[in-house]
């Protein structure tokens, strides 16, 4: 039948066998049959061609089986904050009480108990996401994570994180996923928070299920901080968008170890618009990985890509995007850019924008760059007064603040900011 | 104020300037004359330090101390300002941001207190009004985009927020069409003080009609070939550069 080819296969299987009957078991079987076909992508996958996950991973480290008990959790911003700890949904962590009318939260875990279909077929990612392994890994594994409907026609003004960390003190696998279901002409605004508070070297697997019916709106800022050099984590995004609906996201990526974010949006509908930016800090031996297939399946969609990998140290930074123009999705409109800047000589980018286009009225373009920081920029701001380290520090800043310009929500973007000038401090200060 | 005394500089291989000797007093304004290729520019790059154009000979005093081992930054603190040919466009930093920066890190390196923002918005108002510059520019990104007269608008804000002793304008007057040359003239003379000198480096004497120079200097082939006074640049304008082409030729 299925053959297992390593000990790290095996170690899945184990997982499995032990989630198989805790909800949802179709979809949990069609996410490990997927996941055998190829088992834990190494460099000879194309999609992962950059980011030898085999290798990392090494043996998964156990699945995670208890949350922390207590635990006081800063607040970045004023937020109403869900929390997934250690692969365990945590109401007593989360504001379920404070959320405002027109949005319902409940844990996965409760969402598959029940099993209400239309919950389960729209946490499925069959459509978009279905050749990549470690997204149906996802699915077969899930333990745990938050699932919030939105009613049609809500405005929510206050931003909702979902927030998924790990604080284990040793190393352990988590699987968690998340559905956000926005009704009608709903909007709202979000956060995915993906940290660590511990030092040790956690294996995350995560997802976040988007599904915007028609005209609905959404802003999502996405942060990764954290971990250590061993770490792993990927999480996936599916976005899918109904006619007229939109989304605005921008991700942060910094801290350490192996990262990597997937996207897979469609534009299912007319007039559909996706705006998928983002920007990486890269530090140590940090290693991110961006890849995303925007997918227009019907016309007049519209769609910007804008990265900026900031590189310093053995940074290593990943872009491979990839814009798919369906037949018939005529009038597209569609931007990818990905910029890179190496501070460092040891840092390195791989960037790799691909279209696909199948319909013949379209605009879509593309652009990638990679390159050090500019000299006459530098001259100008040093003549100009500016040390040296803050005349670079400015020239980074301008450079990230470039993909965080569409950001609408203030106050998220001024964490962001706030985010950007950290890390700068540390670089100017060593 | 400024000592230039035998000056020689290379970039890369060649030898640009060859043994440059000037000197410009407090409250003066020297205009620098010549044609294209002697090392103008070069001149400008060296007095404020920029990364590759470095002296092997010769002297660069600024009130009686050697700058040529300061970087940039520490002789802007000194006030040495030079208001570029072509001003560089910064994306993704805002004009204010970069003023504020920039005039509060001299301060810094001055042992003077940083301006708080009221205080600092007002200067900055003042100094772009008299200078037509309007607000929402102050908001673009620092020269992105700007055109050739409000980028070089933009020097002369600069150079108005950061006071420097010693301002040296490389080409100003090029690509200003007749309004906006008098607007940045203006600005210029605005600034003159008995405690300041200005380096107006030009190829036409027109520039010259709206900021009157204490002193003209022809600079050719790398060197200073003849210095006078404002009736030089009119001896220019009527027979061009030939005899200091033709002199070093012979």
């Amino acid at each position: 039948m299925i053959k297992l080819a390593s000990e790290a296969e095996a170690t899945l299987s184990s997982f499995y066998e032990e989630m198989r009957d805790k909800g949802a078991p179709r979809l949990r079987a069609a996410g490990w049959a997927s996941f055998s076909e190829s088992g834990v992508p190494n460099r000879r996958v194309e999609s992962w061609h950059y980011t030898d996950l085999k290798t990392a991973m090494g043996r998964p480290a156990p699945l995670a089986t208890a949350s922390r008990a207590a635990l006081s959790l800063p607040r970045a911003h004023d937020s109403l904050r869900l929390v997934t700890l250690d692969g365990v949904f945590r109401p007593d962590l989360s504001d379920i009480a404070r959320l405002p009318d027109g949005v319902v939260a409940q844990s996965l875990r409760d969402a598959l108990a029940q099993g209400e279909p239309h919950v389960l077929s729209a946490l499925a990612s069959a459509d978009i996401g279905a050749q990549d392994p470690i997204l149906a890994l996802n699915a077969a594994l899930m333990q745990d994570g938050v699932v919030i409907q939105i009613a049609p026609g809500a405005a929510i003004d206050r931003a909702i994180e979902l927030a998924t960390l790990a604080s284990a003190e040793s190393a352990q696998s988590t699987y968690t996923r998340a559905l956000v279901m926005l009704g009608e002409g709903a909007r709202a605004t979000m956060i995915e928070t993906l940290g660590a508070l511990s030092s040790a070297p956690a294996q995350d697997n995560s997802a976040l299920v988007l599904r915007l019916a028609p005209g609905a709106r959404l802003e999502l800022v996405t942060h990764f901080s954290g971990g250590v050099d061993q770490a792993i984590r990927v999480a996936s995004l599916l976005a899918h968008l109904d006619a007229g609906a939109m989304i605005n996201s921008f991700a942060l990526i910094e801290g350490e170890g192996l990262n990597r974010r997937q996207i897979f949006a469609r534009l299912d509908g007319e007039n559909a618009k996706a705006v998928f930016n983002g920007a990486t800090l890269g530090r140590g031996r940090l290693h991110a990985d961006t890849t995303l297939i925007m997918d227009h399946a019907k016309p007049c969609g519209e769609s910007r890509e804008v990265f900026r990998n900031i590189l310093d140290d053995q940074s290593v930074g990943v872009f491979q995007g990839k814009v798919i123009v369906r037949p018939g999705a005529q009038k597209t409109d569609g931007v990818m850019q990905s910029k890179a800047l190496l501070l460092s000589e040891q840092a390195a980018m791989n960037n790799k924008p691909e279209l696909e286009i199948f319909a013949d009225d379209v605009q879509c373009g593309h652009g990638a760059t990679c390159g050090r920081l500019d000299k006459d920029q530098l001259f100008y701001l040093t003549a100009r007064g500016l040390p040296r380290r803050e005349a670079e520090a400015l020239l980074i800043e301008g450079f990230a603040n470039e993909a965080m310009d569409a950001i609408e929500d203030e106050q998220l973007r001024a964490f962001l900011s706030d985010r950007v000038s950290a890390w700068l401090s540390r670089r100017i200060s060593r | 104020m400024l000592e230039i005394k035998d000056l020689h500089v290379s970039v890369g291989e060649r030898e640009i300037l060859k043994g440059l000797t000037l000197s410009v007093k407090a409250g003066e304004v020297a205009a620098i004359m010549g044609p294209n290729g002697t090392g103008k520019s070069t001149l400008s790059y060296v007095i404020a330090g920029r990364e590759g154009y470095e002296a092997t000979t010769g002297d660069v005093r600024l009130n009686g101390e050697n700058i040529l081992d300061l970087d940039p930054a520490e002789r802007a603190a000194k006030g040495v300002f030079l208001a570029f040919q072509y001003p560089v466009e910064i994306p993704g930093v805002a004009t204010m941001t970069f003023l504020k920066a920039a005039l509060n890190a001299q301060r810094r390196a001055r042992g003077e207190p940083e301006l708080q923002t009221p205080e600092f918005m007002k200067r900055v108002k003042e100094a772009a009004a008299s200078l037509g510059i309007a607000q929402d520019m102050l908001r673009r990104p620092l020269n992105a985009g700007f055109s050739g007269g409000e980028k070089k608008r933009m020097e002369i804000l600069q150079m108005a927020l950061l006071q420097p002793r010693l301002a040296i304008l490389d080409e100003t007057d090029s690509g200003l069409d007749i309004d906006a040359l008098r607007v940045v003239a203006d600005g210029v003379n605005a600034l003159r003080s008995p405690e300041r000198a200005f380096i107006v480096i030009t190829h036409y004497q027109r520039l010259l009609e709206y900021i009157r120079p204490d002193s003209v200097h022809v600079m050719a082939q790398g060197r200073i070939m003849r210095s006078g006074g404002p009736e030089l640049a009119l001896e220019l304008e009527e027979r061009g550069y030939q005899d200091y082409i033709a002199q070093e030729a012979a």
